[in-house]
């Protein structure tokens, strides 16, 4: 049996495709979710995919956190459902408020589309568990506004309760400036909800899933996943 | 709206050391933050102060990262 | 209808783009005097960016013939057959005078305005390239320039999840007035999908969809000279502000559509608006269309017709529906939260029929509107004395550098040095398809689920046009298929964007028709034929005219995106050879603009025969996978390629020239010259008897010339850098110079 994974696409969305294309290269079945509709049809994990949902206009992610499919994804989210974000998807997850934090314009003022190291720092929760602690992962990064910000107490909350996901890193896993593409507190990549089910990170793991495209490390957190959805 | 000021902001930061270039060397410093224009009905100004802060909270302005505030004016007819 | 209006006056004919004998000849067509809208509508079509009457007669010179072209110029872009049913949809285009005017608004409106061009022919966009010319970094002016226009092409193309995968930047002191934003888009289409900028079937509706009409893109200054009585209207800047959120619905909802039988006919309503794109659509279906402009949605109060007709409000398409079946198509547009309107019919007599306020206000047959303006013929010239002369030595002074300087100098250039300070700013990864990135001869999308994948290039050679325009596009053509070669494709077809000065200007006129010339001969001889293209004149800033500058994009074919060489040098031991001309010179080079010398001295010697014959041979040996890697001699001659490879590959090298420099030269021709038709390969040791086998059987000149390794660049007995150095350098050129704040 495949396991049904929802793509959500808002106007502006732009790697629905994409990740549909990792989705099957998983194993997995994509089934694309219009976020006019209320439902999730079956789906087991949702996707919510990068690009500039209505345009990125007021803040990334603003408008899109109303759309009538985000009541679903939300609902799908707190009973425990395996939620990931994605770029845009993860900017749409913090104003949505199923993560923490939000991200801002990258230090740089610039678009940055470069390939990243990212170090694996929790291995809990539908995509990490397969993986395990200070793996390093190389993924495409692709986006203007990437910026992970916390209020400080938060940030140590995020810290302490192990929901900091993904940092940016060097080829062997040190932490740096020079390795920050976008000033990101503590590097931060990825962060993840408290009971880890909703992941939301920045880099594109759909980029990296074929060696032709330069990496294989993104189909980990999808396998991951869909093993955990498959023993449930 | 403007980012909360504990809140970096590199923009701010590149228009500060813009204006130095240019012979400003009395700035300080530079905070960028966004202006928003609302035409709206409402019966009072009460009435519409208190709709425009529920737009701000819910929509305009993201509480964790930016501040807002407001000014309400009535336009002619 | 509104009166003919008295004969207006020169001025306001120069305000339309009208010349009194294009008045005269109007009346004499109409058989009448036109009044005020229909002068509008016949000044901006008859205008040099719509009917071409300047470059027209050259183009016809360009063949668009060949086994697998769908669709040639004429269309919103060139088609070509890429088997099993999938076609290829490409064309460049200019936007160059609104960039100057405002850098990101100008670079992002040209990508949209390309976008829309491919997706109206039903085509997804798969990869946008760029070809920029900016003045010298070293001037803080041209620094903004350039970095707001990589921001404005980025903007558009990452908003709207189109990768831009590829492109080329000059930086001349002689763009320092006018820089050149040429884009151009490639997308995919099915057989039975391709969809044509045509109105047919009498009664079919004509519906609007997208943005509002505002006045964005009018002259005010056309608008005041003729619209007399409107002395109060506030007058708007020419400024057009892109909307790619809007655009991305706009494709999305046209590309769903683009299978349906309830759509007739699809075009992009670009310069002169709804003129244009109604006239042209009715034109080609041997049609007239009848409009009525209160049915035109606008973004502003109190516009008059003639601004509802000639608005160059941005991402907007006219379509022509199956009569009865016009709900399902604006269901689909009502879908993506996009406004759609029906504003006219298809009729019979083929005219422009416009109405308001239910009146007839204008009434142009399309013969007249499209093809009635008179054909401009410019004297030209060729340009006389020492600034062109060909025979003068390229060097006036010694050079004031030994050769290791002149060669690191040359790695630090902006012109050869790493682009990825502008390439990362561009998504140019974005559909998973793009094997090749940024920053290599070619870039490489692959096609899905098939083994083989498009191989796409701009380039242009403004330089050696300067020297001789005829020569000039040569070279570009020549670079673009050696580029297509070093990734193994075999070039399919070409786009073309010719930039040029003012043709009223003897010498540009002459460069024009010169450059015209020499890419029909060009294609001709390398069988690529023209299927698409744009020209772009008048650019020119106080009486200086930019170097003449054709540009080309090609587009060719991998058989195996899964067989690709890699960037740069692969292995220490590997043998490295220089394949095809033989010839350098230093005239129109990069290190003459480095040293502040004038263009002079012979362009480049070019021997197109021996290129096509070159390019087969690279192109198999790279196929072959007996070439580990291959990279041509371009931009600072067979030196600068070297030190590429090497970098790339992170390995050094050692090179053994068989010729020896000249006492007067000392080496400088020899390195740093820029002779056509050179590649570098490198090949394993036991490739070399195929190597020199598959050069020989087809005459091209092949030596081994080096060995892979170490860790510097060295040519025996003339120069030797560090590789580290070489590194530094190519970086720096680029993103040191662009280091601090853009003013």
């Amino acid at each position: 049996m495949t396991w049904r994974c929802g793509i959500a696409v808002f106007p502006g969305t732009w790697s629905e495709r994409d990740c549909a294309h990792w989705v099957e290269l998983a194993g997995g079945e994509p089934v694309m979710l219009w976020h006019a509709e209320r439902e999730l049809k079956g789906a087991d994990l949702v996707i919510l995919p990068g690009g500039f949902a209505h345009g990125d206009y007021l803040r990334t992610g603003a408008i899109a956190r109303f759309a009538p499919l985000m009541a679903a994804v939300r609902e799908h989210a707190l009973a425990g459902g395996p939620v990931l974000g994605i770029c845009n998807g993860f900017q749409i997850l913090c104003e949505a408020q199923l993560l923490p934090g939000a991200l801002l314009r990258n230090s740089c003022l610039q678009f940055r589309c470069q390939t990243t190291h990212l170090r694996v720092e929790a291995t809990r929760g539908p995509f990490l568990s397969g993986l395990e602690s200070g793996r390093i992962l190389t993924m495409p990064i692709s986006h203007g506004e990437g910026r992970y910000y916390a209020p400080p107490e938060q940030l140590l909350e995020l810290e302490a309760h192990g929901q900091v996901a993904l940092r940016y890193c060097g080829p062997s896993g040190e932490l740096g400036d020079e390795y920050n593409p976008n000033g990101s507190l503590q590097h931060i990549a990825g962060v993840m909800n408290r009971e880890g089910n909703v992941l939301g990170m920045m880099p594109h793991p759909e980029r990296a899933c074929e060696p032709l495209l330069g990496s294989e490390d993104g189909l980990h957190l999808l396998r991951a996943a869909l093993a955990l959805v498959g023993a449930s | 709206m403007t980012l909360k000021p504990v809140v970096n902001d590199p923009q701010g930061l590149a228009v500060t050391q813009g204006l130095h270039a240019l012979g400003y060397p009395e700035v300080l410093g530079t905070r960028v933050g966004k202006h928003i224009q609302l035409t709206l009905t409402a019966k009072d100004r009460q009435g519409a102060e208190s709709r425009v802060e529920e737009m701000c909270r819910r929509l305009l302005c993201n509480g964790v990262i930016e501040d807002f505030h407001f000014q309400v004016a009535e336009a002619g007819g | 209808m509104t009166a003919g209006m008295a004969t207006p006056s020169p001025a306001q004919l120069r305000e339309l783009a009208l010349t009194e004998e294009e008045y005269h000849h109007a009346v004499r067509q109409l058989g009448r005097v036109p009044n005020q809208l229909e002068l509008g509508m016949l000044g901006a079509l008859w205008s040099e960016h719509c009917s071409y009457k300047t470059s027209r007669r050259l183009l016809s010179q360009l063949s668009s013939k060949g086994p697998q072209v769908v669709v040639g110029p004429g269309e919103n872009a060139g088609v070509v057959d890429l088997g099993e049913g999938l076609l290829c949809c490409f064309k460049i285009e200019s936007h160059n005078h609104p960039s100057a005017i405002e850098p990101v608004q100008g670079a992002a409106t040209g990508v949209g305005g390309i976008l829309r061009d491919v997706f109206a022919m039903g085509a997804r966009p798969v990869a946008l390239l760029d070809a920029l010319r900016f003045g010298d970094l070293t001037d803080a002016a041209q620094r903004h320039r350039f970095a707001k226009v990589v921001e404005g092409v980025g903007h558009y193309g990452n908003c709207i999840g189109v990768p831009t995968v590829g492109g080329e930047t000059y930086f001349d002191a002689a763009y320092q007035g006018n820089c050149l934003v040429n884009a151009m888009c490639v997308g995919l289409v099915t057989a039975p999908r391709l969809l044509h900028a045509v109105a047919r079937g009498v009664g079919n509706p004509v519906l609007l969809v997208g943005a509002d009409t505002g006045r964005d893109g009018i002259h005010g200054a056309t608008f005041a000279s003729v619209q007399l009585d409107e002395g109060a209207e506030e007058r708007r800047p020419a400024v057009q502000v892109g909307n790619p959120f809007l655009e991305k619905c706009l494709m999305e909802a046209c590309l769903e559509l683009a299978g349906s039988s309830a759509l007739v006919g699809l075009q992009d309503c670009g310069a002169a608006g709804l003129t244009s794109s109604c006239a042209e659509m009715a034109r080609r279906g041997g049609v007239g269309i009848r409009l009525d402009l209160d049915q035109v949605a606008r973004r502003e109060l109190g516009m008059t017709p003639y601004e509802v007709m000639l608005s160059e409000s941005q991402e907007r398409m006219v379509l022509v529906v199956e009569r009865g079946r016009v709900e399902e198509v604006r269901a689909v547009f009502d879908r993506w939260e996009l406004r759609s309107d029906v504003v006219g019919e298809v009729i019979s007599p083929e005219e422009l029929q416009i109405c308001s306020g239910g009146e007839m206000v204008a009434r142009l047959p399309l013969q007249i509107l499209v093809e009635g303006f008179l054909p401009r013929r410019p004297r030209s010239a060729r340009p006389e004395g020492v600034a062109r002369d060909l025979s003068a030595p390229p060097l006036a002074a010694e050079v004031p550098w030994t050769l290791e300087e002149a060669w690191l100098r040359l790695l630090a250039s902006p012109n050869c040095a790493d682009t990825s300070w502008i390439y990362r700013q561009y998504d140019h990864q974005v559909g998973d398809d793009t094997v090749v990135l940024p920053g290599r001869d070619a870039a490489v999308v692959r096609l899905r689920g098939r083994p083989d994948g498009l191989a796409l290039t701009v380039d242009g050679a403004h330089r050696s046009s300067l020297l001789d325009p005829r020569r000039g596009a040569q070279l570009a053509v020549a670079e673009a298929v050696r580029n297509l070669a070093c990734l193994g494709a075999r070039p399919l077809a070409l786009t073309n964007c010719l930039n040029f000065g003012d043709p009223d200007r003897e010498e540009v006129m002459w460069q024009l028709e010169e450059a015209v010339a020499g890419l029909a001969d060009a294609c001709r001889q390398l069988a690529l034929p023209v299927v698409s293209g744009n020209v772009s004149l008048y650019n020119d800033l106080s009486g200086a005219s930019i170097p003449p500058t054709p540009v080309v994009g090609v587009v060719g074919q991998v058989d195996d995106v899964q067989r690709l060489p890699g960037p740069g040098f692969a292995a220490p031991g590997d043998h490295i050879y220089l394949v095809g001309g033989e010839g350098a010179g230093l005239g129109g080079s990069e290190l003459q603009r480095l040293l502040g010398e004038a263009v002079l001295g012979p362009p480049p010697e070019l021997d197109l025969e021996l290129e096509r014959r070159a390019s087969e041979a690279v192109r198999q040996l790279v196929s072959e996978r007996v070439a580990r890697s291959a990279h041509d001699c371009s931009l600072g001659g067979l030196a600068v390629a070297l030190a590429e490879c090497c970098v790339e590959g992170s390995l050094g090298a050692v090179v053994r020239l068989a010729e020896a420099p000249t006492p007067s030269d000392g080496g400088f021709d020899l390195l740093f010259g820029e002779g056509s038709g050179r590649y570098l390969l490198s090949v394993e040791p036991s490739g070399g008897v195929r190597t020199e086998e598959v050069c020989s059987h087809l005459g091209v000149p092949c030596v081994r010339v080096g060995e892979v390794g170490g860790d510097s660049v060295e040519i025996v007995g003339l120069a030797q850098i560090p590789l580290a150095a070489a590194a530094e350098a190519r970086l720096k050129g680029i993103a040191g110079a662009m280091a601090g704040p853009v003013l």
